[in-house]
């Protein structure tokens, strides 16, 4: 702290106790202080608690492990996982088989998106307004709905039944059953909207006079797309490139849902469903060394996105200032144009919604849709009067697991985007009144580490941490408790509730809050009078963007589940390796009518989809 | 009611200096302004006055009270400092009408609600904008926000107000108007005054004092008259003064008793009596000057005045404006600027002279950038200096 020309004041006793007091009798210190415990303690501490349990023996690896005691330290663990005759199966296929899947789903998606990006913003494109509502909902729907409505389609008995196209005599190959292909598909149609978003974004703060100038120097539509508008939103799409490898890598849902088996019959594994084998069975020190694994893959390339794109990224926004865009004229390249657009909405959000509706209403999922067929039960049957014997239990409103379920998912998301919110919006109060200083930056970079990491190896953290007792027995096992499912879900939404909570707070200049302190306001009054009632809509828009990416959460939760804690994405999930697809498929539409139910009214709020990133 | 004295202030940002020795009294009543090019560290010497900055290094008492005293890193809160502030950006709270504004800090004190009632309408009424109690920032113009910006800093009858350029967001006309509003204010209240401007008309037309910053440092402090009389060194000399002042190049020889200057309008030569003798000016050995001439010190005649003073011109340009005229001469290859009032009318390249008044000019040590001479203010000149 040595400066030039300033010399260090003596510490007499007068100085500390005004520093002291200045320092304690601040409110905001005090938040700050407990800010950066709290961080450390949900974020640091378990990361490093899971790193540490690699390297322990565990109870159940006595026998395997000649001579050791438990908590010794060693390497068994990563050398079963890097360096044993088991390590192609369980690490280099799934690995490989999570890499062809990332890569496929980037090369399709990210283009796909940008272009749809484009056409959406920069072009004349018919039907804009109501194409514009329209194009995220596929995005909206949770990514495992959309695996189970494919198998409402595909199925063949390879896995377990008929699906549409094989109850009308059409035979379905194993590769469009389960695998790669339905596995690479469901994921484009999700992961198309980090490019749209980003895309979308940056190609609105472009001024089209930029293009017209092109224009005027004689260059044609072709030119001006290839060698001013791509360039200039070049960085933002190599961002949502890396995002979507980076995410489609990590999935668990439409991976677990969809992998079946392999030609040779052994199950087909990406690296997020192996690791969650690991830790649900043993050893469980493996799992946690791939989703060590899973986490420096997914972090490393986002870090290497900052890295690239962080100091480029802003001439994305360069002319920013042009409101006024005119719009290219696509002209007899319209219609084929729209036709693209149509058709991806009704593969990616039309048919799914449709044929999880209509498997709903079936008795036999793939019997056709003859009157013979159709049955309320999946929505309110009771058992005794089941149409089809095999049928394990009551439709869906009179199913006390749905019942629990829904309760579940409704506490589970109300509490957690609740205190998930609130943390963001101090989070993002910190990291805005604090930019540039020490702590602001901390709380800034603490908080993105859970964005840094894939939901089933978040999980796994936690899972590490609380599957024991801690502190001697303070903290007792909490594993199976609802607990520990509602403090990973607050933790995993850290980021994104602190992104806006500091969008929101930017908002409220700082000056605002000055001038309340120099009319006598305290900070708690100037939390209360100011501060709040001006970023209401934002902490509400933040509140149910939060409530709907909880709710629908599959990954996130799938290794930490025990029955009597299913929420409704775990109960379709569940439900859906049985025999019952029908209410499985009934769970999902009752979550997609609740997200674009609650989008709807976040929408109200200035929330927006693109914003849950 | 209030004097300010600031004392040895230093502020740094990082590595970065900001404030660099600040020594600064503010007189019970003065109206003070501080007035620099932006990033020269007048906002940040008013926000240390305000609380909402603390600097490292310097103490600051009001009415002999401690208010800031670094070294002990004892700092009273803003609410404490018996002051208010209305910031550039006005800051009023948008989800709050007019009236909501200027009470917010009367209820904080916990004022009795009639109370608050009859001083947030007096302040509102003092400010022309009582019609307005009702609406909400963004339902009033520009100038209406200031208005009421400055009741709600009024309301609460500060010692000491600080204006943080208040009126840069404003147009032109409107700018004229609230001068002579604050003005009028400052006036009727007694209310001592800090106000920050980069703009050096509202500096000289308002204040009592004005406080000229150069890079973190007070280059000066003197009355806006003396300022722009006297301005301390070429920077100085530079900033104020609309058009600005010609600079001439010259040659000096002090022998202890006169200055002899020489330039293109010949030699002048100044008393020991005129001079700032606390500057560096070298004995008895010639070295470079520069003569500061004000463009209106510079009177045009189209015939021979027959003025001892009297040096023949070209017109180089001639630039009429309505109330007055802007005239660019040249001198013997020297370019400059004279201002006369009212529309007249020179031919290019027209034969003029022009008078000039050399105790009304300043002289610069050129090597140190310092003012070396003093000129002598308008109503104490003879109209034949």
């Amino acid at each position: 702290m040595a400066k030039k020309g300033w010399k260090h004041p003596p510490m007499t006793k007068e100085r500390l106790k005004n520093q002291f007091n200045s320092l304690i009798g601040n409110p905001f210190n005090v938040i700050v202080f407990i800010t950066l415990i709290l961080l450390f303690v949900l974020i640091i501490i378990p990361l490093l608690s899971m790193v540490h349990n690699t390297f322990i023996v565990a109870k159940s690896e006595l026998r395997n492990i000649p001579g050791a005691k438990v908590g010794d330290y060693t390497l068994w663990y990563w050398k079963y996982l890097i360096a044993s005759p088991l390590t192609k199966t369980i690490l280099w296929v799934p690995l490989r088989n999570s890499l062809i899947i990332g890569a496929f789903v980037t090369v399709i998606a990210v283009p796909l998106g940008a272009l749809m990006a484009w056409l959406m913003v920069r072009t004349d494109i018919p039907g804009k307004g109501l194409l514009s509502a329209l194009i995220l909902i596929p995005y909206m729907i949770p990514s495992w709905c959309k695996a189970l409505s494919w198998m409402t389609i595909f199925r063949n008995p390879s896995m377990g039944g008929n699906g549409v196209l094989s109850s009308l005599g059409i035979p379905v190959p194993n590769a469009l059953a389960s695998g790669f292909i339905p596995i690479i598909i469901v994921m484009t149609m999700h992961y198309y909207a980090f490019s749209y978003i980003m895309a979308s974004g940056a190609l609105r703060s472009i001024n089209s006079e930029l293009e017209e100038m092109g224009e005027i120097q004689g260059a044609t539509r072709a030119q001006i797309l290839k060698s001013i508008t791509l360039p200039l939103i070049l960085p933002s799409i190599l961002s949502a490139t890396i995002m979507t490898i980076s995410k489609s890598v990590g999935t668990y849902g439409v991976a677990a849902r969809l992998g079946g088996n392999n030609a040779d019959g052994t199950p087909f594994y990406v690296l997020a469903t192996r690791m969650k084998d690991f830790i649900n069975s043993s050893p469980k020190g493996v799992g946690y060394a791939m989703s060590i694994l899973m986490i420096l893959l997914a972090a490393g390339t986002i870090i290497i996105n900052q890295k690239l794109i962080g100091t480029r990224k802003s001439y994305a926004t360069i002319g920013g200032k042009g409101t006024r865009s005119n719009l290219i004229q696509l002209r007899s390249a319209k219609w084929p144009m729209l036709i693209v657009i149509s058709l991806f909405l009704i593969i990616a959000m039309v048919m799914p919604v449709f044929f999880l509706v209509m498997e709903s209403f079936q008795i036999v999922p793939g019997g056709g849709y003859g009157a013979n067929n159709l049955t309320l039960y999946a929505w309110i049957g009771e058992l005794q009067n089941a149409p089809n014997p095999g049928y394990a239990q009551n439709g869906l409103f009179r199913n006390s697991e749905f019942v629990r379920a829904l309760g579940n998912t409704v506490k589970l998301s109300l509490i957690a985007s609740l205190i998930t919110a609130t943390f963001g919006q101090f989070f993002g109060y910190i990291t805005t009144r604090g930019r540039g200083k020490w702590y602001g930056n901390a709380v800034e970079q603490l908080i993105f580490i859970p964005y840094l990491m894939p939901g089933v190896a978040f999980s796994a953290i936690y899972f590490s941490m609380f599957s024991q007792p801690r502190l001697g027995g303070l903290i007792p096992s909490l594993y199976g408790t609802f607990a520990l499912i509602l403090l990973v879900s607050i933790v995993k939404h850290f980021p994104f509730a602190s992104r806006s909570g500091s969008s929101n707070m930017m908002q409220i200049a700082v000056e605002l809050e000055e001038a309340a302190t120099i009319n006598g306001a305290g900070f708690w009054k100037r939390i209360a009078s100011i501060i709040i009632p001006l970023a209401k809509n934002g902490f509400l828009s933040g509140f149910l963007l939060s409530f709907i990416s909880i709710a629908k959460e599959l990954d996130l939760i799938a290794i930490l589940m025990t029955p009597k804690n299913y929420t409704l994405s775990f109960l379709a999930f569940d439900y859906s390796k049985e025999a019952m697809p029908q209410v499985a498929d009934a769970i999902c539409i009752v979550i997609i009518v609740f997200i674009l139910v609650t989008n709807r009214i976040a929408d109200k709020f200035g929330g927006n989809v693109s914003k849950s990133m | 009611m209030s004097k300010i004295v600031l004392s040895h202030i230093d502020k740094f940002y990082g590595e970065n200096h900001v404030l660099r020795d600040i020594n600064l009294t503010i007189e019970d009543g003065d109206f003070m302004t501080l007035l620099g090019p932006s990033g020269c560290g007048k906002t940040t010497t008013l926000r240390v006055v305000s609380g909402l900055e603390k600097p490292q290094h310097g103490t600051m008492t009001i009415d002999d009270k401690p208010i800031i005293d670094a070294d002990k890193a004892f700092y009273e809160a803003p609410s404490k400092r018996g002051l208010n502030l209305v910031f550039q950006s006005y800051a009023l709270w948008p989800h709050m009408t007019v009236f909501d504004n200027v009470a917010f800090g009367l209820k904080i004190k916990k004022m009795k609600k009639a109370e608050v009632e009859e001083t947030v309408m007096r302040s509102l009424k003092t400010m022309r904008i009582e019609e307005y109690r009702d609406r909400y920032p963004n339902e009033l113009s520009g100038g209406q926000q200031q208005r009421v910006a400055i009741a709600r800093a009024i309301a609460s009858s500060p010692k000491l107000l600080l204006l943080d350029e208040p009126l840069s967001n404003l147009d032109a006309r409107l700018r004229i108007d609230m001068r002579a509003e604050l003005k009028r204010l400052h006036r009727e209240t007694g209310t001592t005054i800090i106000y920050v401007t980069h703009d050096q008309v509202e500096a000289l037309t308002m204040s009592t004092k004005i406080a000229l910053f150069k890079e973190g440092e007070i280059s000066q402090i003197d009355t806006p008259l003396g300022l722009y009389t006297n301005p301390i060194d070429l920077q100085a000399a530079d900033f104020i003064g609309n058009p600005r002042i010609n600079f001439i190049d010259s040659k000096s020889v002090y022998d202890g008793e006169n200055l002899s200057v020489e330039s293109v309008f010949g030699t002048y030569v100044f008393p020991k009596s005129t001079l700032k003798l606390d500057e560096e000016i070298p004995l008895n050995k010639e070295f470079d000057t520069v003569l500061g001439l004000r463009p209106e010190m510079v009177d045009v005649y189209t015939e021979d005045p027959h003025h001892k003073n009297t040096v023949p011109a070209k017109v180089y340009a001639n630039q009429p404006a309505g109330s007055e005229t802007l005239i660019t001469l040249t001198v013997g290859g020297l370019e400059f600027l004279a201002i006369q009032v009212g529309l007249v009318e020179y031919d290019m390249n027209q034969q003029v002279f022009v008078v000039l008044h050399p105790s009304r000019m300043n002289v610069y040590n050129k090597e140190t950038g310092r003012l070396i001479k003093f000129a002598k203010t308008k109503h104490k000149a003879g109209i034949d200096d």
